[in-house]
């Protein structure tokens, strides 16, 4: 049998454990997803969308999913992952399974459901079957594997006219015994009309930790809503990341999503955004932190399926030692998507010789009057800033912070919460070992 | 203060500077003229210890050091300072930070403590203040979104701020109206005592109305070729840098 094989007979016997000992809405829908997970491939780099990425090490370890473990949570600190100076409704998960506990969700405005996945399929299933991905025969292993599985994760549901005041801090924490959980976060996103809010997914893991995250999030953005979904993934040196999030936009929504990947060893990231209706606004930042021997992967597809929208993307990476980075990002304008504007950016700064990264830009357009543009640049940290900030008297290991910084700045200054910014900046210094100052 | 022995410089295999010779001691401001191309901007960065520039002869003595092959961060923490002809934005790096990081990077290397929070925000607004600047735009980015002059308005705070021993002004009236030129002058004469210098690179003689040089240098083909007073910069104001390369030519 082959490795492929082999990993999904793993997978599949312990979806006949989990099977048996679970009993919930969610039976059918897990039952259906596997038999199309057997029936499914991983996909390999002779696949276009995951050429540059090879994913065999992840094949290699027969990760445990987190549903059949218990947990003891009992000492588990979490105040240093806090956001400083914030107050949040903070959504803790334990390798993938809500965490009462550890969670602080106090002064939810009315009718908001900030709540787990797996208690909410027990009240709110019918909600939860109209939001959720289809599961299309053409989903790759992953998606599916996902699906399968199918138990926690968060849910966040905003009624019409609401603004939730507070930004919710969504925590995953993995925690390894040696015993290479398979965290499957499941999470929904249901803005409805005029609504507003600031969602921070992060992701943690001490390093050393050997585990998988595989991640489905599915985001609608209904009429004149304006929500901003912050990613920040900080795993493990050793963990492998995996992460699909699709997003529905409707007539006059604002969407920001930011993904800022530091941690784990093999990282991707496919962002789906579909575009549909008139007046949109869509913004994607991303920024990518490689040391090591990491790979980190981002695939986005910007689909403008209506007219008068607007897009833009800016997309920025650091990549040191060995690290390799991917970025393709897509952008669909459909025939009937007139009066387009779609900008996208990506650039990449490698601080070694042995740093790579694979840009991928591709404009689809079949429309005639619309604005769109493109373009990817790869370099080095400015010599002529760098020698400015060193005659000063500032040390060539400080030049070099400060010019990183200067570098992402515009990817950092657009996320509106200043704590936030400070966090992600701190966690930028001590990601790349560099001096903060 | 500083002493240039017989200095050539590269610049990609090409030589810029072929054998410099200049000395300037506490208390004097020299004026280092020429046309465009004769390495006015080479002298000034390769006296800050710019890379892309290679000696390859001579000896630049610094407070009784051969600074030729010393690190640029640390000439400045020796006490050189460079204004840039254009200085560099630097967004999401405070002029706080920047400052303060530069402050204590040379302090620690005189054997100081770290300046206080408190002095620290007095010297920038004091030094602020003489330049007629906005003490608000020290929570501001370095350089970013300033126009020209306020870019060079603010070489000239760092000036004030780090307080040098030897500053080297490249270009610095470039782009100036008379306006900004007249405080940034005024700037520069604040910082000037007996026991600093100031090496003025410039291309017009405009900045020397301001700024009174004790001696003037003209560089052409990357060597000094005529010094003298100031009166050598009104002449060349009147006569242009012509006569002096013909000068040159003859005497070949």
């Amino acid at each position: 049998m082959s490795k492929e094989n082999n990993i999904k007979s793993w997978y599949l016997d312990n979806f006949q454990k989990f099977d048996k000992v679970t009993n919930d809405n969610l039976k059918n829908l897990r039952n259906d997803a596997a038999v199309k997970f057997g029936n499914s491939e991983f996909p390999t780099k002779k696949i276009e969308d995951w050429k540059y990425t090879n994913i065999s090490p992840i094949l290699n370890n027969e990760f445990v999913p987190s549903p059949l473990f218990k947990y003891e949570v009992n000492n588990l600190s979490i105040e240093k992952y806090k956001i400083p100076n914030l107050d949040v409704h903070l959504v803790v998960f334990v390798n993938g399974i809500f965490n009462k506990g550890l969670s602080e969700l106090n002064d939810i405005e009315s009718g908001v459901i900030i709540d787990s996945f797996l208690s909410q399929s027990k009240i709110n299933h019918e909600l939860i079957s109209k939001y959720s991905s289809k599961l299309e025969i053409s989903l790759n292993s992953f998606t599916l594997l996902n699906h399968t599985f199918t138990y926690d994760g968060f849910f966040i549901y905003i009624p019409k006219n609401k603004i939730v005041e507070k930004p919710i801090h969504i925590l995953n924490i993995a925690i390894d015994n040696n015993d290479k959980p398979l965290i499957q976060p499941r999470n929904l996103i249901i803005a409805e009309e005029n609504t507003k809010a600031n969602i921070v997914s992060e992701f943690v893991g001490n390093d050393g930790s050997e585990y998988f995250t595989n991640v489905i999030t599915d985001i609608s953005v209904s009429e004149n809503s304006n929500i901003s979904f912050i990613k920040l993934q900080n795993e493990s040196n050793l963990a492998y990341h995996i992460d699909k999030t699709d997003i529905h936009q409707s007539g006059s929504s604002v969407f920001n999503h930011f993904s800022l990947s530091f941690g784990s060893k093999i990282v991707r990231n496919d962002i789906n955004t579909k575009l549909d209706g008139e007046n949109i606004e869509c913004h994607l930042y991303g920024l990518y932190l490689g040391n090591k021997d990491q790979h980190i992967d981002h695939h986005t597809f910007i689909n403008h399926a209506k007219p008068n929208c607007m897009s833009n993307e800016l997309y920025k990476g650091i990549l040191d030692d060995k690290a390799k980075g991917v970025f393709s990002g897509k952008i669909l304008v459909d025939q009937i998507a007139q009066k387009t504007n779609a900008f996208q950016s990506n650039k990449s700064v490698l601080l070694s010789n042995d740093a790579s990264i694979d840009a991928k830009p591709q404009l689809e357009i079949y429309a005639d009057d619309v604005k769109c543009s493109h373009g990817a640049t790869v370099g080095k940290l400015d010599e002529q800033a760098y020698f400015y900030i060193r005659s000063r008297g500032v040390s060539a290991e400080a030049a070099r912070s400060m010019l990183i910084r200067a570098f992402i700045n515009d990817v950092v200054s657009e996320i509106k919460i200043e704590q936030l910014q400070e966090k992600v900046n701190h966690t930028i210094f001590e990601h790349l070992h560099r001096e903060e100052f | 203060m500083i002493k240039i022995k017989n200095l050539h410089a590269n610049v990609e295999e090409t030589e810029i500077l072929k054998g410099i010779d200049l000395e300037v001691n506490a208390g004097e401001i020299h004026a280092i003229m020429g046309p465009n191309g004769s390495g006015k901007s080479t002298l000034a960065n390769v006296l800050a210890g710019h890379e892309s520039y290679e000696v390859t002869e001579g000896e630049i003595i610094f407070n009784g050091k051969n600074i030729v092959e010393m690190e640029p961060d640390v000439r400045a923490r020796e006490g050189l300072f460079l204004a840039f002809q254009y200085p560099i934005e630097i967004p999401g790096v405070s002029n706080s930070v920047f400052l303060n990081t530069a402050i204590n990077e040379i302090r620690k290397h005189n054997g100081e403590e770290e300046i206080s929070a408190k002095d620290f925000l007095n010297r920038i607004k004091e030094k602020a203040k003489i330049l007629g600047m906005d003490s608000s735009l020290i929570s501001r980015s370095v350089n970013q979104g300033f126009s020209g002059g306020e870019k060079k308005r603010n070489e000239i705070l760092q000036l004030l701020t780090l307080n040098p021993k030897l500053a080297i002004l490249d270009e610095t009236d470039s782009g100036l109206d008379i306006d900004a030129l007249k405080i940034v002058s005024h700037g520069v004469n604040n910082f000037k005592n007996k026991n600093n210098a100031v090496i003025l690179v410039t291309h017009y003689q405009r900045l020397l109305d301001y700024i009174v040089p004790d001696f003037v240098h003209v560089l052409y083909k990357g060597k000094i070729v005529k010094s003298g007073d100031k009166n050598l910069a009104l002449e060349l104001e009147a006569r242009g840098y012509d006569w002096i390369i013909k000068e040159q030519t003859e005497l070949v």
